[in-house]
């Protein structure tokens, strides 16, 4: 039998190797050639690091199986959900295991602080803190969750929320100050009651935080959801004195703070606009500039005017991953570039649920890289397109972000479809998008609807192009 | 184990490359990225193993496991729709190529 101090001195070096791994694979992780053996050197760090945990473990026989139990039980229904989900909906999936990881933060944190005295003052802040972050994590992403597989479909709002939620997180910090300093007011809630009531209104506010957000500003808060986990968990390995999740969370948790500012400033809106203030509500004054009448057209025109075009330009929105349309818009396009059209997609940086949701859907249909296009290099190519054709898109092509003043996402960039010779907008319904903003563009001139569900449209518009042709 | 100061600097170093890895990543890679690192705070998963191992009352127990059954789901989870995302992205780069 090996010493203590070899098998603790075994465990931390299996640790660093994990470590190692975890960067090496999210670097690898950042070019699409190397993508997939990234990951893979990352779960062999994972099952490095937790075969050797679960190996040298010291545990009774009971929690010994209660450990190898519940891997086994969160393991299996994770790997069954996560290979059954479809493409589409992997932003919900990802805010799903997000919150997990949150929610398992906040549990060994609940753990310390239950145990509570054989910890110094600065372990159970430390603990306090990742507690408070994972919880906060956890529940929001559910939220999260709920919002986006369409559970819940109204964004709660009303008058004096803000400070209904400052008066929250002020209760949970100073639950938090009672439980690390046991000091408890004079109020019957020192020790145990006061972590249960720390706990509770931490997993309060992460919902009364996430309710009021808007769906188009999921993919922020998600990514600001993932920075915090990590964050959680990077706190939680300072307590239990685990370099792995010290370095792992706080890489996450850095990683995570700056994909969160790209997106934010894709949208042209501070991190504090999106989780403050109540988008969308202004809408309904701000959006008086819609001028002009929607102007339907049908399939069998639309796939005329598409056929003998010369170039074409696709703009693939949030409609596109709800119905699964990705496979039928690449046979469309592959249609068109066999009648000698120039096909090209364009994908605003916060197109879909996520920054990169649309490339991911794209992909999946085996649309190569290269006419792919991002923002930057697109928006001066759209004056010379005979269509720019619209799936399931809206703010993203909203021309009002350029031009009014009023409304909610003046000043956010946006790809510049109106510039087309003709429009062909496929939308479900004449109502507002996910955003409930009112779009100019569906009210232009060079404007024509082509109302349905984006896979049937793109199917009418694939016989209608062959009809031509 | 690891010293207040010590584990300071861990802490520093670690947000350093946090920042650097994911700064020269291409907009196309975001989504799989955020996954790729949503799987990687799965290393929760040793964390909530330790604190269960050490779990010496039924309430502790219980938050424990229910503790490692997050963690094991966010690990696997994470894995699974990150390495479907990023398979896809192979076979555009291949045919490019």
């Amino acid at each position: 039998m090996p010493s203590v101090s070899s098998i603790q001195t075994l465990t931390q070096l299996s640790y660093l190797v994990a470590a190692a791994l975890f960067i090496l694979g999210l670097k690898r992780m950042s070019s699409p050639v190397t993508a997939v053996s990234g990951v893979r050197w990352a779960g062999a760090g994972m099952v490095l690091a937790t075969v050797v945990t679960l190996g040298f473990m010291s545990a009774s026989p009971l929690n010994l199986m209660l450990v190898i139990g519940a891997i086994a039980v969160g393991g299996i229904l994770a790997w069954i959900s996560g290979k059954r989900v479809a493409m589409t909906d992997m932003p919900q999936m990802i805010a799903l295991y997000n919150g997990m990881g949150g929610g398992a933060a906040a549990a060994i944190a609940a753990v310390e602080l239950y145990r509570g005295s054989e910890h110094s003052i600065a372990h159970l802040a430390i603990a306090t803190v990742g507690g408070f972050i994972g919880s906060v994590s956890f529940s929001g992403s559910l939220i999260a969750f709920a919002k986006l597989q369409g559970l819940i479909t109204k964004s709660v709002r009303f008058g004096g929320q803000k400070f209904l939620n400052l008066g929250i997180l002020l209760l949970t910090v100073a639950l938090g100050f009672v439980v690390v300093s046991g000091f408890d007011f004079g109020l019957p809630i020192g020790g145990l009651p006061a972590v249960s009531l720390f706990f509770a209104c931490a997993l309060l506010l992460g919902v009364a935080m996430t309710l009021p957000i808007g769906g188009a500003d999921m993919p922020v808060v998600i990514s600001l959801y993932n920075a915090l986990t990590g964050l959680a968990v990077g706190f939680e390995g300072f307590v239990l004195d685990n370099a792995a999740m010290i370095i792992a969370g706080t890489v996450v948790g850095a990683a995570g703070t700056l994909l969160t500012q790209l997106m934010a400033k894709a949208m042209n809106r501070s991190l504090s606009n999106v989780l403050f203030s109540n988008f969308g509500e202004s809408s309904a004054a701000g959006g008086g500039t819609v001028t002009g009448t929607q102007k339907a057209i049908e399939a069998s025109d639309a796939g005329v005017m598409m056929a003998y075009s010369q170039k074409i330009i696709i703009v693939p929105g949030y409609g596109l991953a709800v119905a699964q349309a990705q496979h039928k818009v690449w046979e469309l396009a592959q249609l068109l570039i066999d009648h000698g059209v120039k096909v090209r997609f364009a994908i605003h940086p916060v197109a879909g649920r996520m920054p990169g949701h649309m490339n991911v859907l794209l992909a999946e249909a085996g649309v190569p890289y290269d006419l792919i296009s991002d923002l930057d290099e697109i928006n001066a190519e759209f004056e010379t397109a005979d269509v720019a054709l619209i799936i399931g898109a809206n703010d993203v092509v909203n021309p009002d972000a350029r031009a009014n003043r009023a409304s909610p996402i003046f000043g956010m960039p946006i790809l510049n479809a109106d510039k087309a010779k003709n429009v062909i907008v496929i939308k479900r319904g004449q109502g507002q998008g996910f955003s409930g903003i009112d779009n100019a563009l569906f009210g232009l001139d060079q404007t024509r609807m082509l109302y349905g569900d984006a896979q049937a449209a793109v199917g009418q518009l694939i016989q209608a192009v062959k009809a031509a042709g | 184990m690891i010293d207040g100061v010590i584990a300071l600097y861990i802490f520093m170093l670690a947000a350093f490359t946090g920042y650097e890895v994911i700064s020269r990543v291409p907009v196309i890679l975001h989504t799989p990225l955020m996954s790729g690192s949503n799987f990687v705070h799965g290393i929760v998963l040793v964390g909530a193993m330790v604190a269960l191992a050490a779990a010496d009352t039924t309430l502790l127990r219980v938050i424990g496991v229910i503790g490692v059954i997050l963690a094991a789901g966010n690990a696997v989870g994470g894995y699974v729709v990150t390495e479907r995302m990023l398979k896809m992205f192979v076979t555009a780069g291949r045919k490019k190529g």
